[in-house]
């Protein structure tokens, strides 16, 4: 049957039988050309974000000042835990569908993901002293953020330590994707047994105004915070790529030019 | 505009440690991460370039070696 040999040489020559290769060669300029733009927009909303938090927020003399904390604990905090599903969800296709590039996905946004879990525990740990007299208590939220922080790391760590790529792929997937049941067990099991700080902290006692100025200034800081991960993930992916894809032709034509 | 002077806006009303230590901080891992970025891609752009020109290299050996 030599048609059929023809092809499958073909395939085989390209690397994979799918559009594997193809797509990290599309996706790669794509991506260089986006990451600017979402730099740029990063840069403009965590700019209004803080102006909106340090000079259009009244003065909060009941509270403290501290309450201004919020403003990047919030958005951090969100965004840790939404990279987070991002990247289980990157990863589990990877996985399932044994796709390079969707694992590159989530090798790529993990990083960013830990550095937005530190700064959500640090900025509340921040907020947390004057707030409520300690840095840390072992409530749910804090015992999770702490588990997602752990997560993050360990993926990291795993793509480092692994000399075979699609080796902590597999790896980093099965333990993003064991994190993602265990994070709302560890949630569930400590709110029920654990002490409950958390909830009556948040019991801020703000005027109607200042809260809708809080609240429009941390989903400014928030659009700003994900701006920003989309640049830095889409430019870690370039690099990823560029590290996995070194052999392959397109990168070496790139390199060529 | 909510401060009466610059010194009252770093005071923080007496809780200027914690939101600054706060926000450095925010702004300390962020430009980090984008130094990480930058220099991991120059690295990996070199070290691209290093074997283009290695397998050029490569493709002289045999030339160099034919004269001996």
């Amino acid at each position: 049957m030599p048609p059929a040999d023809t092809t499958s040489t073909a395939s085989e020559s390209r690397g994979m039988p799918w559009l594997g290769i193809a797509l990290e060669q599309k996706l790669y300029p794509l991506a260089g050309n986006a990451a600017p733009w979402f730099a740029a927009a990063a840069a403009v909303l965590c700019a209004l974000g803080l102006y909106i938090g340090f000079f259009l927020l009244p003065r909060e003399l009941a509270q403290g000042e501290h309450y201004r904390i919020l403003l990047i604990h919030l958005p951090a905090t969100w965004m840790s835990i939404l990279i987070y599903f991002a990247m289980a969800a990157a990863a589990g296709v990877g996985l399932v569908g044994n796709h390079r590039l969707s694992a590159m996905v989530a090798s790529a946004l993990a990083p960013t993901g830990g550095m937005f879990a530190f700064l959500a525990l640090w900025t509340g740990s921040l907020w947390g002293k004057p707030s409520w007299g300690v840095w840390w208590v072992w409530d749910a939220q804090l015992t999770s953020a702490l588990l997602l922080l752990g997560l993050f790391l360990a993926v990291v760590m795993l793509h480092t330590a692994l000399d075979d790529a699609r080796r902590a792929d597999r790896a980093a997937a099965v333990l993003t994707l064991v994190g993602l049941v265990a994070l709302p067990v560890v949630y569930a099991s400590v709110a029920r047994w654990g002490s409950a700080a958390h909830e009556n902290s948040l019991a801020l006692s703000l005027a109607p105004g200042i809260i809708d100025t809080l609240l429009t200034g941390m989903l400014v800081m928030g659009a700003g915070l994900a701006a920003y991960t989309a640049a830095a993930a889409l430019t870690r992916l370039r690099i990823v790529i560029l590290e996995r894809e070194r052999r392959s032709d397109w990168v070496v034509r790139l390199v060529g030019e | 505009m909510a401060w009466d002077s610059w010194s009252a806006f770093w005071a923080m009303g007496g809780y200027g440690l914690y939101v600054w230590a706060a926000y450095l901080l925010a702004l300390m891992v962020v430009v980090a991460e984008i130094v990480v970025l930058v220099l991991s891609r120059r690295s990996i752009l070199d070290h691209l370039g290093l074997t283009a020109r290695g397998r050029r290299k490569d493709t002289s050996a045999p030339d160099d070696e034919t004269p001996a």
